[in-house]
């Protein structure tokens, strides 16, 4: 079973992806579902037994997900590349606009420990890290900075702050 | 200036710590290069022609005596004994090895510097106007907001990973000596009916591929607003600037693709949405910064004529390298880094720590670089300028060419950086050669030249008024020449004047362009003027004339 940093812990991810395990929306699995089928099909995956997530791409709109993201217990951002710094606002504004409180994870294949830092600061408290990335590492890299110029997410309005733990 | 508490210490440690780290892990091969360069290029550090080139920050271009001292010592025990500065206020050290940087980096922590996001796809170096606070047509010193911007946008987790680079400069002055007209964002101070400090904002300027001069979003945006807008312009450009192609990736495309209103619609609109959690800037802090940049203890002076009864030498250099001050009894002096047959903004270590002693002594141990790659020192003493100059010559820095056509800016080019197409460095020589004269000089007046080895304009070609922008043609250096450009409070894009001329053709074409000014000037008129009177057609036709037989 796969390893997830959440919430600062090595655990056993209770997630399933559709993509990579169609099987798992038979049952009452928790299912991770792509935004583009969690959209077209939103009463029969409501209408499921089992906790649901949905995945969302770089390009996908947040502002488009209103009852879907309020029945879902698990948001899974998108960061195919290093480069790629559009999740970094969609995280940012799902927890302060949006008012998510749930599991917000990063995926992706530049979900590594030099960017791991960011992103929690960003409101991700889950990372499913890329293949073979180091999870011990990664958890070790959420204590990188202890003071930050900008207010977290969600945060308090210091502009400088000491960060705690 | 402004002076790190503990918060700014341990950051910027903790930065050289997260360095350290990604540079053994990629020398010890756990990093791929692909994974290595988006960390490194955050840090200022690019894998040049010869060696890596490492870009060190000097925020709105303000230096102690401490921290010159260091970056000299730095320059003499990691790189060859010089350094070069930039456009954007930087300075590059071009020889120093990848193991060596994090040393480097510990180093420049300990004078409060440090490389923190001189590259890569996020915000830069904030640059301001070098007159800051002593320029007697300023509104007010932007230095204190250039610095709640560097705090605010330095390792911002949103904007980590723009679709490109993004640069902001901060005037006070109509003057925009800071071109803030031709960055990402440009910032111009102004007062409100109630004498409110605010900001102008200008989005979308850039040069680079397809330059733009910047579109004004908003007229006056009051001050404790400041950081809450800069959010909402770069949280716009974050989700919607263009990541396929990185030729069109720049927030001034996606400004032109929606047109100047739509964008500010879009920007307003996010700015509007995002207040309950954005950043307000508290008084608290603002005067906090504000307390750093108090003027110096000027002395109580009346204004003298230092220049009756000294050299031709010395009278020329106050007239050309020295402004005036906005206290009585003092002016600005340049350090002119344009020495002929030097390359535009080198400068050793023995000069950076020679500068370092005579800001001592006669400007408060301050010294400010700008961004037309010479250094300042601000607050000189009319009485103290004469030894200032004579202290200046023996190092070397005081050719009194500050605004004349040696006053040239160049970008490093095809004899370091790995993107140019064409040398600078040799051009530039061989026109300070043939422009030798510094009295000719003086006759031919304000004349900018600026000088890029490629397309991305680090040289800022677009807006010299003669623009040189270095081409390769069939594996050989041949340049295309721009008229009419300018920043300056007034910003023109130059006009291509013909097809580009090789190498060696590049003084004479300078030449054929000065002499059609020569003959048509008015009384009084800079070459800019007169170009604006007459147009293109007159200097294109005699560059042409005889070249089908020169070339």
């Amino acid at each position: 079973m796969r390893r997830v940093l959440k919430r600062r812990e090595i655990v056993a991810d209770d997630w399933r992806h559709l993509e990579e395990d169609p099987g798992a929306a038979s049952g009452t699995h928790s299912v991770i579902v792509p935004w583009k089928e969690l959209r077209a099909n939103f009463e029969t995956w409501s209408a499921r037994q089992g906790r649901l997530g949905v995945r969302i791409s770089p390009t996908d709109k947040i502002e488009d997900m209103t009852a879907e993201l309020e029945r879902c217990a698990l948001v899974a951002v998108e960061f195919p590349t290093p480069s790629e710094g559009r999740g970094y606002t969609q995280g940012r504004l799902l927890r302060a606009r949006c008012g998510y409180a749930g599991e917000l994870r990063a995926v992706g294949a530049a979900v590594k420990r030099d960017i791991i830092f960011a992103l929690a600061r960003c409101g991700f408290d889950a990372f499913e890290v890329a293949a073979g990335e180091d999870l011990e590492a990664c958890a070790q890299a959420l204590e990188r900075y202890t003071v930050a110029y900008q207010a977290g997410a969600p945060g308090s309005l210091s502009l400088r702050q000491r960060i705690s733990a | 200036m402004y002076r790190y508490d503990d918060i700014d210490q341990t950051l910027v440690a903790e930065r050289v710590n997260e360095f350290r780290d990604q540079t053994r892990r990629f020398l010890a091969g756990e990093l791929s290069e692909d994974d290595f360069r988006p960390l490194r290029l955050r840090n200022g550090l690019y894998i040049q022609r010869h060696a890596p080139m490492l870009r060190i920050a000097i925020p709105y271009g303000l230096l102690s005596s401490t921290q010159l001292r260091k970056l000299g010592d730095i320059a003499h025990r990691y790189d060859r004994d010089y350094g070069h500065f930039t456009t954007r206020q930087n300075l590059q050290l071009n020889w120093p090895t990848l193991a060596s940087v994090p040393d480097i980096l510990a180093e420049l922590a300990t004078v409060q510097m440090h490389a923190i996001q001189t590259s890569g796809n996020c915000v830069r170096n904030v640059t301001a106007d070098h007159l800051a606070g002593v320029a007697p047509d300023e509104l007010d010193d932007p230095r204190p907001y250039c610095e709640i911007i560097r705090q605010w946008a330095t390792l911002h987790p949103e904007f980590t990973y723009l679709p490109r680079k993004f640069k902001i400069a901060v005037t006070g002055s109509p003057a925009d000596r800071a071109a803030s007209e031709v960055h990402d964002v440009g910032l111009h101070m102004r007062r409100d009916a109630a004498g409110e400090i605010g900001f102008e904002v200008l989005v979308g300027g850039g040069l680079g591929r397809a330059p733009a001069i910047g579109q004004v979003i908003r007229d006056f945006l009051p001050l404790t607003d400041l950081l809450s807008y800069l959010e909402a312009i770069l949280r716009v450009y974050n989700r919607y600037g263009r990541r396929d192609n990185i030729h069109k990736a720049r927030i001034k495309v996606l400004v032109k693709s929606l047109g100047a209103a739509q964008f500010r619609d879009e920007v307003e609109a996010e700015w509007r949405a995002a207040r309950a959690d954005a950043p307000q800037l508290a008084w608290a802090e603002v005067e906090r910064v504000r307390a750093f940049f108090k003027p110096p203890p000027y002395e109580s002076l009346a204004d003298i004529d230092v220049t009756a009864d000294r050299e031709p030498e010395f009278r020329a250099w106050y007239r050309y390298n020295t402004r005036a001050h906005r206290v009585p009894g003092y002016r600005a002096a340049f350090v002119s880094l344009k020495a002929h047959g030097r390359p535009p903004g080198d400068m050793t270590s023995a000069q950076m720590a020679a500068l370092a002693t005579l800001a001592e002594e006669m400007s408060f141990g301050l010294i400010r670089v700008a961004h037309d790659q010479n250094l300042l020192l601000a607050d000189v003493r009319q009485q103290d300028l004469y030894a200032t100059w004579l202290a200046l010559r023996r190092e070397g820095l005081a050719t009194a060419n500050i605004g004349m056509l040696t006053d040239m800016i160049a970008c490093p080019g095809l004899d370091f950086c790995g993107l140019a197409n064409a040398g600078t460095i040799s051009v530039a020589r061989d026109i300070q050669q043939r422009f030798d004269d510094l009295d000719y000089l003086y006759d031919l007046g304000e004349i900018e030249i600026k000088m890029s080895g490629c397309m991305n304009a680090c040289g800022h070609h677009h807006v010299g008024h003669i623009g040189i922008l270095g081409v390769e043609k069939h594996g050989e250096e041949w340049y295309q020449i721009t008229l009419g450009g300018s920043v300056n409070g007034f910003t023109a894009l130059g006009e291509v004047i013909g097809p580009s001329v090789p190498q060696r053709a590049v003084p004479a074409t300078i030449e054929r362009i000065i002499e059609v000014y020569r003959e048509r000037r008015d009384e009084g008129e800079r070459l800019i003027d007169t170009y604006r009177r007459i147009g293109l057609a007159p200097f294109k036709e005699r560059v042409y004339a005889s070249r089908a037989q020169a070339a």
